[in-house]
């Protein structure tokens, strides 16, 4: 579930006997030899050739796509950075960047710090421990489709029961779909629904390992439980932030079912696309106008989206944890 | 603490129970109005499905809106297992075969690559380890779509759930999780022992290293069968709406039937209870998989 190699076990390290081959008994030791050197290879081919067949050679394949003014008819002609080019001029792509990132950060940020208070709360002594998490993770099990189909009704102009609620206020019904703000919250409550829970899982199992004597002494001192949580759990949770946090922004730029099932099922994203993410958009190029040159490009372009998104979250988490 | 739990956790918390030290803090009625409102905001949703699903499209489109479960629900059941678009129990089978071939295919190939990663020493593999971590980074699914879809269609596989089920089998994060679960659950010693008394790597690996992991294989297994019967994005694009997956039929119906509350309800209802049997059966292991894999870091 980490990102990192897990160094810290001893055992990795060559002990002695596994250096010595056992004495074979003459006759076998060929037929040893090839079981000690090729068995491994044998082992990791699977993986490595469903690696090369969809995992290398499709990305090999977009980059070099992207080079090219490719459609449906199979007309392939070379336009070198023509598709970035194009891509950088276009209000459609950067609406669909805008709004990509809009939804990301209405999100995740809330939703990061729900799932602190939330995890400090499952860090406490009570009953029905196990039943409690079971329910905080349940809606993790529902599908995507599933939870937007309901946010959706949730969300409806007409029926829905946020409007309902928000009339007892002497609101107006909000036409959630119409309009862009109205419509990113309404997806990003849906993606913090479904992702909150989880992420308190993770923050729960972090608190977990924190030294308890660092609250002792902290205690002692006269330190706020406020300020033990600020000051000690969450710097000490940096490791485990680190995940979420690029976990979260993985997913958060490739967003794509949410906002589709928003719109019943249309990759458009509403009738201006004024939710239309980067994923959605790269799908209506590709398989809606049949542009696979420029798709290709999209996808590239996203790839970058999300390095410079995980390489700031990187450091902006860094430097939380410095702060101690 | 059954026996299936992860090894390192069951030592932590079993370490920690007594004296209390686990838990610092006992909950105060603050923690507990957190908890509680938390479990009704994570369960409304799924009990509003029920309501909606059981109940006519009048009654869905009423102010206020119904709150408590009607008596229609096998009715609007009917309605979605019968509609001529949804192809609905094609999509059930079709997601129940593609989920089950997706997971044992997986579980095993990682369980092979964890234990050479592990427990073997061969020239390239950290590079090759490495590799595997890289890739999880990428987001495959949107960064390769174009290829894959014209090597679907140059393989006349549209439409077919082999187009669906190959690529899925590439799962990084498997090798990498069965990698570390093989480190901590398969001591060095009993490989060495096994090799002395001259077994073969694959009969090391059958005897030796497949009864040690199987809870690691537990938690990979449910994990992927999760994310496999979820996904969407994929089967959207190469299966046709008469051969989909439960999560496409589920599209098909809000695409045509968009103001039919309780048929779309009643379908999606339907789509998530095969994954509540799985969490109310395996949420023990599901839980201590995801606090094992998280403090890894």
């Amino acid at each position: 579930m980490s990102l990192h190699v897990d160094a810290g076990q001893p055992t990795r390290a060559p002990m002695p006997p596994s250096r010595k081959r056992p004495q074979p008994r003459p006759g076998r030791s060929f037929l040893t030899w090839l079981d000690l050197k090729a068995a491994p290879y044998l082992l990791v081919s699977p993986y490595y050739l469903l690696f090369l067949a969809f995992g290398l050679f499709p990305l090999a394949f977009t980059l070099y796509f992207s080079f090219f003014d490719y459609d449906l008819a199979g007309t392939v002609e070379w336009t070198g950075l023509g598709n970035y080019v194009a891509m950088l001029d276009d209000s459609a792509f950067w609406k669909a960047v805008v709004n990509t990132l809009a939804m990301f950060v209405l999100a995740t940020v809330p939703q990061i710090l729900l799932a602190l208070l939330l995890a400090n709360a499952l860090n406490k002594r009570f009953k029905f421990q196990l039943f409690v998490r079971l329910g905080v993770l349940l809606p993790l099990v529902t599908s995507v489709v599933a939870v937007a189909v309901v946010f959706t009704q949730l969300y409806g102009r007409d029926w829905g029961l946020i409007n309902w609620i928000l009339g007892w206020f002497g609101a107006d019904p909000i036409d959630w779909k119409a309009q862009r703000l109205p419509s990113w919250i309404a997806i990003a409550t849906m993606v913090d629904w479904r992702w909150t829970g989880y992420n308190a899982i993770i923050f729960l199992a972090g608190m977990q390992t924190i030294p308890k004597d660092l609250y002792e002494a902290a205690s002692i001192d006269g330190a706020s439980r406020r300020r033990q949580f600020w000051q000690i759990t969450v710097p000490m949770l940096r490791p485990t932030m680190i995940f979420v946090v690029l976990n979260s922004t993985i997913g958060g730029l490739t967003l794509f079912a949410e906002p589709t099932t928003f719109y019943n099922g249309n990759v458009h994203g509403g009738t201006d696309s004024q939710f239309q993410t980067v994923s959605m958009f790269i799908f209506e190029q590709g398989f809606r106008e049949f542009d696979y040159g420029y798709a290709s490009a999209a996808a590239w372009m996203l790839f970058l989206l999300i390095l410079i998104g995980s390489a700031i979250n990187f450091l902006l988490i860094r430097r939380i944890g410095g702060n101690k | 603490m059954s026996t299936i739990s992860a090894p390192a956790g069951t030592r932590r918390r079993r370490a920690n129970a007594p004296g209390g030290a686990g838990t610092l803090w006992t909950a105060t009625p603050m923690t507990r109005i957190v908890l509680a409102v938390t479990l009704v905001i994570s369960a409304f949703p799924l009990y509003y499905m029920i309501v909606i699903a059981s109940r006519t499209n009048t009654e869905a489109t009423d102010m206020p809106p119904p709150f408590l479960p009607g008596g229609k629900l096998g009715e609007n059941i009917q309605r979605v297992l019968s509609n001529p678009d949804a192809h609905y129990l094609t999509g059930l089978t079709n997601s129940l075969v593609i989920a089950a071939t997706v997971t044992a295919s997986v579980v095993i190939i990682s369980t092979f690559a964890g234990f050479a990663f592990a427990r073997l020493n061969f020239k390239g593999g950290k590079i090759l380890l490495l590799l595997v971590l890289l890739t999880m980074m990428v987001p495959l699914q949107q960064m390769g779509i174009v290829p894959l879809y014209r090597l679907m269609v140059n393989l006349e596989w549209v439409g077919s759930i082999k187009a669906v089920i190959l690529p899925y089998l590439l799962n990084g994060f498997g090798v990498f999780l069965m990698t570390q679960y093989t480190q901590q659950a398969v001591p060095n010693e009993l490989i060495e022992a096994a090799r002395v008394d001259g077994a073969s790597t694959l009969r090391i690996w059958w005897n030796v290293v497949l009864p040690a992991v199987r809870p690691g294989m537990a938690v990979l297994g449910i994990n992927t069968f999760m994310l496999t019967w979820n996904d969407f994005i994929w089967p959207l694009l190469v299966l046709t709406p008469d051969n989909p997956t439960v999560q496409v039929a589920i599209n098909s119906l809000n695409a045509k039937y968009g103001t039919d509350y309780v048929l779309i309800f009643s379908g999606t209802l339907m789509s998530i209870l095969p994954l509540v049997v799985v969490f109310i059966a395996f949420g023990r292991q599901i839980i201590g998989g995801l606090m094992e894999g998280a403090v890894k870091a």
